[in-house]
């Protein structure tokens, strides 16, 4: 039995459906990534599983129980980060951390040695009012006082949105501890590059799942060439090789553009069509999390 | 007048004993797409207000669009488009009501306005959206409307404070074109990001660490003088050593 | 899990505290009105411009003149025509107008004989300074009753405040107003305000049961009213000098519930609002209007129309000022009120069910 099983579950507000039809199990231990943009589902998800909201059909389990018959149940097991920044930002990061063991009936002490690796890099400011940490150490506390109760079960909502890349990969190697100690963690984000550093990832979009696989498995189905294009004018270059028959797509992605090729693609011809474009480069490529993600859209 | 359109000298800002920028200067050329990245912290924002003319330099020189950040605030706020992530537009009106607010508070006339506004809507091909209400758009729609209206009374630098987060990965490519599009037609383009790919897409890009500018050139040689593979990869390289945080 | 019921006051506790500008407010604001209305209100009367009306000089009215004329609070200017009372009135000439009936000598007469009848006197006062007024009107009469130990009978005519509101009568409203203000305000903001921040969420994905956590709130509240409570009673007594011969804890004891009930009205509202603006709009829409109209505060019940008067009868404030006005002012025990204190009773019970209904301990 898996830590959190979805089945056929759905969610609208008003005319705006904004979970359709998702079903997906995660296993015990696993670290799973929801990867998608706003307005995905996400936070929708999160809110159904861990039962601040009713589904409007489906059902599903978190634990072991059901998220509307055992809601209570759900309540005590989970530990749950938010989107928004949510803690009080007037009291002290140690007076957080109290209020939300004095919250799940638990004192600090018992659960130290699970959030010491995180909250001993904030415990230096252990008197700053928490609304006057960084980005990066508001996600620490955050973090800490959603362990305090030594879940089964974590849910973060989109805990590296607006942090810098140095922070959101700390925050990754937190989690990958905690994936070490036996906790389940469903985490959602809105950055395709973090996609690697979970077990399995479900790429969504308008209440909908795309696919569901390892990072590997999901990159592996891209089922076309893949070309890496550069040239002096990027700009140009874009419009350009859009032009050209047997370009299915071409988007910037970094430093290259991206070129899809359809099956009436020829390097020789392409080449030929460009060759007045001044630096022009071209390599083979290999896809990433983001051209599945660009591919599925589209279809 | 210059080529150049930004130029920063010593520009320092100080809270009390805390250097939110501490001396930075760099020069910004127009149609460039200037990348200002830093961890969080850096004091990016701070010199962003800067040299929007909404916060006073402690020390040191800006110029803007020709006008002195220190004495001319009021002058570069009309000069300049801004856009960020969190205030873009207003839900409440519609795409044309916002076209229109705008548009008056730069200072267009009726009938500019008029021919600006049309335009502006062909292009995104938003023609038909002209009397929906902006919350009813995606957010992605939402962006890309509100970068037009940022630089729908064509300024000389646009100032674009994050304005990707949380878009889908199609519509962050429209409005990287859209960008690449102001640049190629002369505008020069401002902009921070936590999305390091879209780092490479800049012209120049400047990281700042601890109120300080690190590095700054173009991306192919900031790979180079890093011998690193990405731009990612120099920002930890560089961000990695941060003392401060926000 | 009694220990974490504690932390729960206090991490609310520090919240109140922390929050120094709503803090001072509220301790500020009732002892600001207080003080304005025991202050801006003199009941010193002095220089009292008097004018009267007679359409003969008789003996009679002379002599009431006479006495008028010598008392020092009084300054006597004159005889005027009876249509001219109001533009002297008006433009403040004088303050008051004695109105000598034109058979004032002869049934003065009559009465001193023992004739059932009695010297009419009309009075018309200015009293747009309500305590002057008040007390122009008492000394007035004494002065003209003592006139040749006559039993007049006054007519009276109050211009321009015809209830002759007190500096007294101004206590039990503000009482009314301040704990809606404190109770209900406060505790929908600060339930809304976690809504908001996002920390309600984490609230509710915790065993702890959301009543629990609301009662938490309520308490810090609950104490800070308390407080309030006894700065104004202290203020009344000591300030404006409130009689309050009924006895002091039985309005102690009806504001305690008052209390309770506030804070219920303010659970109540905090399950209708999403953002601490519509909290604080509800606030003042549907609390504070009522209150300043329809509980008698600013205009007496028996004077609205009857659609407001039986639309009144749900306003709690109404009942409360009502209790109060009655044992501080006229001095009647708690006993003597307990039609208010059952009505505001069965209010709080019901308010405080229908709130913790309403209270779902999910999003929607």
């Amino acid at each position: 039995m898996g830590a959190i099983e979805i089945h056929n579950l759905s969610k609208s507000y008003g005319k705006v459906q904004a979970l359709d039809n998702v079903s997906f199990s995660v296993e015990r231990g696993e670290l799973f990534g929801l990867i998608g943009p706003d307005g995905a589902g996400k936070t929708t998800l999160f809110r159904l599983l861990t039962t601040l909201l009713n589904p409007d059909a489906g059902s599903a389990k978190v634990d072991g129980y059901d998220i509307k018959k055992d809601y209570l149940a759900i309540r005590s097991r989970v530990g749950y980060m938010p989107g928004r920044f949510s803690l009080y930002p007037d009291l002290s990061v140690e007076e957080n951390l109290q209020f939300f063991a004095a919250l799940f009936g638990v004192s600090i002490d018992e659960s130290y040695e699970l959030i010491a690796p995180i909250y001993k890099q904030i415990e230096p400011f252990s008197t700053r009012r928490a609304g006057k940490l960084s980005g990066g150490m508001k996600q620490k506390l955050a973090l800490s006082c959603a362990l305090i109760h030594r879940p089964g079960v974590l849910f973060l909502d989109e805990p590296t949105t607006g942090v810098d890349a140095v922070s959101r990969s700390e925050f990754w190697d937190m989690l990958s501890g905690l994936k070490e100690r036996g906790i389940t963690i469903l985490v959602s984000t809105p950055y395709m590059d973090e996609a690697s550093r979970c077990d399995r990832i479900a790429l969504c979009n308008e209440g909908k799942i795309l696919s569901i696989d390892t990072p590997k498995g999901i990159v592996r189905r891209f089922d076309k060439r893949l070309y890496g294009i550069s040239a002096k004018n990027m700009f140009a270059l874009l419009g350009k090789a859009r032009m050209v028959r047997g370009v299915e797509d071409c988007y910037p992605c970094g430093e290259k553009h991206h070129l899809v090729a359809g099956h009436e693609f020829d390097i020789e011809y392409f080449k030929s069509q460009m060759k007045d474009t001044e630096g022009l480069e071209i390599v083979n490529t290999e896809p990433t999390i983001e051209d599945m993600f660009i591919k599925l859209m589209k279809r | 007048m210059s080529d150049i359109v930004i130029s920063v000298r010593d520009l320092t800002k100080r809270f009390g004993n805390f250097i939110a920028v501490d001396r930075i200067s760099f020069d910004v050329h127009r149609g460039e797409i200037f990348g200002f990245l830093g961890a969080n912290g850096a004091g990016k924002t701070t010199a962003m207000r800067m040299l929007c003319g909404l916060s006073y330099p402690t020390s040191g020189s800006g110029m803007v669009a020709g006008y002195d950040v220190r004495t001319e605030g009021e002058q570069i706020k009309r000069h300049i488009g801004y856009m960020s992530q969190r205030f873009s537009l207003y839900n409440d009106l519609t795409v044309w009501e916002n076209i229109r607010l705008f548009a008056g508070i730069y200072g267009l006339s009726a009938k500019e306005t008029e021919v600006r506004a049309t335009e502006l809507l062909d292009r995104l091909n938003f023609a038909s959206e002209r009397n929906t209400l902006v919350g009813s758009l995606p957010l992605g729609w939402k962006q890309k409307l509100s970068f037009a209206i940022a630089t729908v009374h064509r300024p000389e630098v646009v100032f674009l404070d994050e304005p990707t987060g949380g878009v889908d990965p199609i519509t962050r490519r429209q409005f990287w074109e859209m960008i690449y599009e102001a640049a190629e037609g002369g505008t020069t383009i401002f902009v921070t990001t936590h999305y390091m790919d879209e780092a490479e897409y800049c012209t120049r890009v400047s990281i700042m660490v601890d109120g300080v500018v690190r590095a700054l050139d173009t991306p192919a040689r900031l790979k180079q003088q890093f011998a690193a593979k990405s731009i990612d990869e120099v920002f930890r390289s560089l961000a990695r050593g941060a003392q401060r945080g926000e | 899990m009694k220990q974490n019921f504690g932390s729960f006051i206090r991490k609310e506790s520090l919240h109140i505290l922390r929050d120094k500008r709503t803090m001072l407010i509220v301790m500020l604001i009732p002892v600001v009105l207080m003080i304005l209305f025991g202050f801006a209100i003199s009941t010193e009367v002095n220089n009292i411009n008097v004018v009267a009306v007679a359409s003969e000089r008789t003996d009679g009215i002379r002599d009431a003149v006479e006495r008028l004329s010598q008392n020092e609070y009084f300054t006597f200017k004159g005889y005027i025509q009876q249509d001219e009372i109001d533009s002297y009135l008006r433009s403040g000439k004088a303050s008051a107008a004695i109105v000598f009936s034109p058979d004032y000598d002869r049934r003065a007469m009559q009465a001193a004989m023992g004739v059932p009848t009695k010297p009419i006197i009309q009075l018309i006062v200015d009293a747009s300074n309500v305590n002057t007024a008040g007390s122009a009107t008492a000394y007035l009469q004494g002065v003209l009753l003592g006139s040749a130990s006559q039993q007049a009978m006054f007519e009276t005519r109050m211009l321009f405040n015809p209830q002759m509101k007190s500096a007294y009568n101004f206590v039990p409203g503000i009482m009314g107003l301040i704990f809606i203000l404190v109770c209900a305000m406060m505790t929908s903001v600060s339930i809304v305000r976690e809504k908001e921040v996002g920390t309600m969420e984490i609230l509710l994905v915790s065993p702890v049961r959301p009543v629990k956590i609301i009662f938490a709130k309520m308490i810090p509240y609950f104490v800070i009213s308390c407080v309030v409570l006894v700065m104004i009673l202290l203020l009344a007594r000591y300030l404006l000098g409130v009689p309050m011969s009924g006895g002091v804890w039985g309005i102690f004891a009806l504001s305690l519930l008052y209390l309770i009930l506030s804070l219920s009205l303010g659970l109540l509202v905090s399950t209708i609002a999403n953002s601490q603006m519509v909290a604080l709009l509800v606030s003042a829409m549907v609390m504070m209007m009522p209150i300043l109209m329809l509980s008698g505060m600013l205009f007496p019940i028996e004077n609205l129309p009857l659609f407001f008067q039986v639309v009144s009868n749900i306003v709690p404030a109404r009942w409360y000022i009502d209790a109060v006005r009655k044992m501080m002012i006229q001095g009647l025990p708690l006993v003597a009120v307990w039609k208010n204190g059952v009505i505001l009773l069965g209010m709080t019970v019901v308010l405080l069910g229908v709130s913790l209904k309403k209270f779902n301990d999910k999003l929607e």
